[in-house]
């Protein structure tokens, strides 16, 4: 396993400034052409896009079906997409039903859907959080407080190369009269990672 | 050329213990398990992460039983793997 995520690596970063440094010295970029990619995807990027998925899979069957057969496809119904870096990213999101439990971590580095999740917490980031969940994913649930049944199947998803993982929570219980909006608002991002239920 | 895998497939992970970069997670090689969908091309990061050339392959995302990787446990660990990590495998019994 590579190091602890937790702290900023001042090398790379010391690395990547001389690398921006030269790139703006020699007319290659905009001075504030990064500054403003950066601020546009992180603006777009929050665990509101997620819920809205989740919100609308809830209450779509159409749209619950196409997420799950092919979730960079279904995006632009919600006007969202994996895009903002190089390249598009995949993405693909797991189901929670009554007997199976989707937890989402990526073991080697911190790889994390970030413009549908925000950027990640920093339990995700740290090492006892990639080294436990894929060893003893009901310890670390139990750690946040949740216990699923013995019957549950759990399935980690270990995301360490190029697609990206979502959960779709489990529509409460009580909730038949919510609409799409304040379904929504009860979706947690730590839900839409699998460590929690909604 | 052809992916060498499709969903269902039992494959065994290479017990490769390489000096450089690799994104064969340490606790999966060594292992077996069934591919469970094809994810794409992409370049080999081992060779990547090196500036040796890589031309796109396959990239699986392959299911394991935790008992299988660590010897215990009744969950599964499901990880996105190079297809040049991977090698066929043959059915075992009554699994």
């Amino acid at each position: 396993m590579s190091g602890d995520h937790g702290g900023p690596s001042a090398p790379l970063a010391a690395r990547v400034r001389h690398l921006e440094g030269l790139l703006e010295q020699r007319g290659l970029v905009d001075p504030q052409e990064l500054d403003r990619a950066l601020e546009a995807f992180l603006a777009r990027s929050s665990p509101a896009n997620g819920a809205a998925l989740v919100a609308r899979a809830w209450v779509d069957e159409g749209f619950r079906a196409r997420l799950l057969a092919d979730a960079n496809a279904a995006l632009p119904e919600l006007a969202l997409s994996m895009g903002g870096g190089l390249q598009e990213q995949r993405l693909r999101v797991v189901e929670n039903t009554e007997d199976s439990h989707n937890v989402i971590v990526c073991t080697l580095c911190s790889c994390y859907p970030i413009a549908l999740l925000g950027p990640s917490p920093t339990w995700y980031k740290s090492e006892a959080y990639r080294s436990r969940v894929v060893r003893d994913p009901r310890g670390v649930l139990r750690e946040f407080g949740f216990e699923p049944g013995p019957a549950v199947q759990i399935h980690v998803w270990d995301a360490s190369a190029e697609s990206r993982y979502m959960v779709l929570p489990r529509r409460p219980a009580g909730t038949g009269d919510l609409d799409e909006q304040a379904l929504a608002a009860r979706v947690t991002r730590n839900g839409l990672i699998g460590v929690a239920p909604v | 050329m052809a992916d060498r895998f499709s969903a269902g497939d039992r494959v065994r992970t290479i017990r490769a213990d390489p000096p450089h970069h690799t994104r064969l997670p340490r606790y999966a090689r060594g292992a077996t398990g069934t591919v469970v969908e094809r994810q794409g091309r992409h370049p080999l990061p081992d060779r990547r992460a090196r500036c040796l050339p890589a031309e796109p392959e396959p990239v699986y995302a392959v299911a394991f039983a935790a008992r299988e990787l660590f010897g215990e446990g009744d969950h599964t660990v499901t990880v996105d793997l190079w297809e040049s990590y991977l090698r066929p495998a043959e059915r075992e019994p009554g699994r």
